[in-house]
């Protein structure tokens, strides 16, 4: 026998290459990876911000003088000039939400038409109100000082960033794992690395691998982005953070080697993904607060791993946890994740 | 080399594959089939052995059970002298596989999938070697994804030569390549035999089983029909020579009862493509007598050939049917 070369290649590092290997050289999946996230907190982040104070829309008809016009512009009061026929529609419709009428009766008073049952048309009430008494001349008898909040951590970005961060690395982990292993199977790949004598728990090693590596990169990307755009800090423990990203990602992919260990087509694992976490993204507060849910659901939605995750990325982000705080999460998490495999595992089929 | 007798390289007795109807409570219900009916082999080493059959007659499951991918219904299989269920991975590690069809990782380059398939032998075959066994070295950075079918199916018999195995299974390696990407890999294997190995190949090509194999199986339905050299084969045949015939037009014009009345023809087969086949001892004297017959029918000829009979003929003799008609 000739002289042998060096050791022959490692499996775990040679599966693990594969996949990091077809991720980077599939677009698609960069795509999914890290700009979805990024694009999805755009979109939330603008949206949200753009909203700031509903402005007043008030209708007038024929005859307001340009005095009460002027105190209402300088009060930020949209006015619309109405007909006596499209006034009364609009203000049915909501499009206004109170008419101003012109002076009439005994003292030439100004006249509002008004809902008293809607909110904001007694905000506007009030706000129509102070302007043209002020530009009557009125004082405030009483001096006040507004303070109002816009300060990093209580703002929904603040709460959003965290249930994206979670969410994302839960599709990453269910399809980046579940698909794939699917997808080997239809295309008789499994069989082949089996046939050849791949043990089968360097695959799953593999993909896991592959997995956790490709996290740091996704954290940073969302998490960095968010900081420059929304000032979105992390005020607690990044290896809490990590520690909740690793183990959340983890049970997921375990949930997908599960999910995967018998679908026979790309379709019916499809089905079955979308099937576990739709109700997750909804129940579990990624984009709103679980609480809105009944109080009987509660216990429920709290054993689920999104929301594990979600609330650990949350005390951590926002309340500034440490790793001993994001302890239950991690708990909740392994509950899920090691029950999953051991499943997974044997009832896996090769093809 | 070894004193001692070894065992073959592959023994089977009655093995049997029914594939279950669904019974799943996602799946249609369909009825069960049995891929493989009661088959007995005995392949030697050293030896390349056919497994000769149309579609659906049941040769890739027989290999796959063979190779430890499937599990048999019934029946025994011995690999190198050992059963699978016990250390798996060892005989894993001394045959090597090419099924009939894996799609290869495409977004990988050509040694990037070599290095992984190397991961999963103790001791495999260098690099450059298997580049140079299936003369891919100007392909090794290239993509899987961008190669031609026949470079594509070298690789997938790299792939199985990884492991410097001691027998090699090619689940139809040239279905869908051309003449010469088809010798390409007649080449591979023959020097894989040369390097002292064993082959177990399908193929419902006659030529392929002609020139490779010293001894061919011919199954359908799942069972064994025929077994020896191919030679022996053929001169079981009646006649041992062909007379093709084709007719103008259409050739149902003539019945084969017709055409086995005729004193010196065996017997008559029509394919799928028209042309009847007659088989014959004196090749001259049918071609003589098939033509008078047409012109007592007033149909004209289009073409009329003879020549030595094949496998195909032994299996349309067998059989009743063309290899390719499935
Ligand atoms: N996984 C399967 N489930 C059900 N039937 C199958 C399966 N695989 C093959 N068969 C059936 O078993 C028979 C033999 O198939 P196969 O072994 O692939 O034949 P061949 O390789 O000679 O074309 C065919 O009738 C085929 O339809
Ligand atoms: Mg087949």
């Amino acid at each position: 026998m000739a002289e042998r070369p060096a050791r022959p290649p490692n499996p775990v590092v040679q599966l693990t290459l594969m996949r990091l290997r077809e991720m980077a050289r599939e677009p698609g999946v960069l795509f999914w990876v890290f700009g979805f996230p990024v694009l999805l907190a755009i979109a939330l982040g603008v949206a949200f911000r753009a909203r700031g104070p509903e402005p007043v829309v008030v209708g007038a008809l024929p005859g307001i003088g340009s005095e009460v016009r002027r105190a209402l512009a300088a009060a930020r009061v949209q006015v619309k000039d109405l007909d006596a026929d499209s006034a009364a529609r609009e203000l049915r419709a909501g499009r206004v939400s109170l008419l101003l009428l012109p002076p009439a009766g005994p003292e030439g008073e100004l006249g509002f038409r008004f809902d008293p049952a809607r909110a904001e048309a007694r905000t506007a009430r009030a706000v129509v109100n102070a302007a043209v008494q002020r530009a009557a001349g009125q004082t405030e008898p009483l001096a006040v000082a507004d303070h109002e909040v816009h300060e990093p951590g209580s703002r929904y970005i603040d709460f959003l960033v965290p249930g994206l961060v979670a969410m994302n690395l839960m599709s990453g982990s269910m399809w980046g794992v579940a698909w794939v292993i699917v997808h080997m199977r239809t295309r008789k790949l499994l069989k082949r690395f089996l046939a050849a004598p791949m043990k089968r728990r360097h695959l799953l090693y593999a993909l896991g691998l592959a997995r956790l590596l490709v996290i740091p990169a996704e954290l940073l990307v969302i998490l960095a982005f968010a900081r420059v755009f929304f000032s979105v800090q992390v005020t607690g423990s990044y290896l809490a953070l990590f520690a909740v990203a690793v183990a959340g990602s983890a049970s997921f992919a375990a949930i997908a080697i599960a999910a995967a260990s018998r679908a026979q087509n790309t379709e019916t694992v499809s089905g079955l993904m979308n099937l576990i976490t739709m109700p997750m993204f909804v129940v579990s507060g990624v984009f709103f607060a679980y609480s809105n849910f009944p109080e009987a659901l509660q216990p429920v939605i709290r054993a689920l791993p999104l929301t594990a995750m979600c609330d650990g990325m949350r005390t951590v982000m926002i309340d500034g946890a440490g790793l001993v705080d994001v302890l239950p999460s991690l708990v909740v998490l392994a509950l899920w994740g090691v029950p999953a495999f051991a499943l997974g595992l044997r009832y896996f089929r090769w093809s | 080399m070894n004193p001692e007798p070894s065992p073959p390289a592959v023994l089977c007795r009655g093995l049997r594959k029914v594939y279950d109807g669904g019974h799943g409570i996602f799946r249609k219900p369909s009825p069960s089939v049995v891929a493989v009916d009661g088959l007995d082999l005995e392949i030697q080493r050293g030896e390349c052995f056919g497994l000769l059959g149309p579609n659906g007659s049941g040769k890739t499951t027989t290999v796959e059970m063979i190779e430890g991918l499937l599990a048999p219904t019934a029946g025994e299989v011995e690999l190198l002298g050992r059963r699978w269920g016990g250390d798996d991975a060892k005989l894993r590690e001394r045959m090597g596989v090419a099924l009939q069809e894996t799609y290869l990782p495409e977004k990988l380059t050509v040694a990037e999938l070599l290095t992984l398939f190397r991961s999963f032998y103790p001791k495999p075959r260098p690099l450059a070697a298997l580049l140079a066994d299936v003369e891919l070295e100007e392909k090794q950075s290239a993509w899987v994804g961008k190669l031609s079918g026949g470079q594509r199916q070298r690789l997938a018999i790299a792939c199985a030569l990884v492991g410097e195995p001691e027998i090699l299974f090619l689940d139809e390696p040239t279905t869908g390549l051309d003449p010469q990407c088809r010798r390409q890999v007649w080449g591979l294997v023959a020097s894989y035999r040369a390097r002292g190995g064993t082959v177990v190949l399908t193929t419902h090509y006659m030529e392929e089983a002609e020139r490779l194999c010293d001894r061919v199986a011919i199954v359908d339905h799942g069972k064994l029909v025929r077994l020896g050299t191919p030679a022996e084969l053929i001169a079981a045949l009646p006649g041992g020579h062909v007379v093709e015939l084709e007719v103008e037009r259409n050739g149902a014009a003539l019945a084969a009862e017709e055409l086995r009345a005729l004193r010196s023809v065996g017997e008559a087969h029509l394919s799928a493509e028209g042309v009847w086949s007659l088989a014959v001892s004196e090749p001259e004297r049918a071609a003589a007598e098939a033509l008078a017959l047409l012109e007592r029918k007033g149909l004209g000829l289009a073409r009329l050939g003879t020549r030595k009979a094949s496998l195909e003929d032994v299996f349309v003799a067998l059989t009743g049917r063309h290899l390719r008609d499935g």
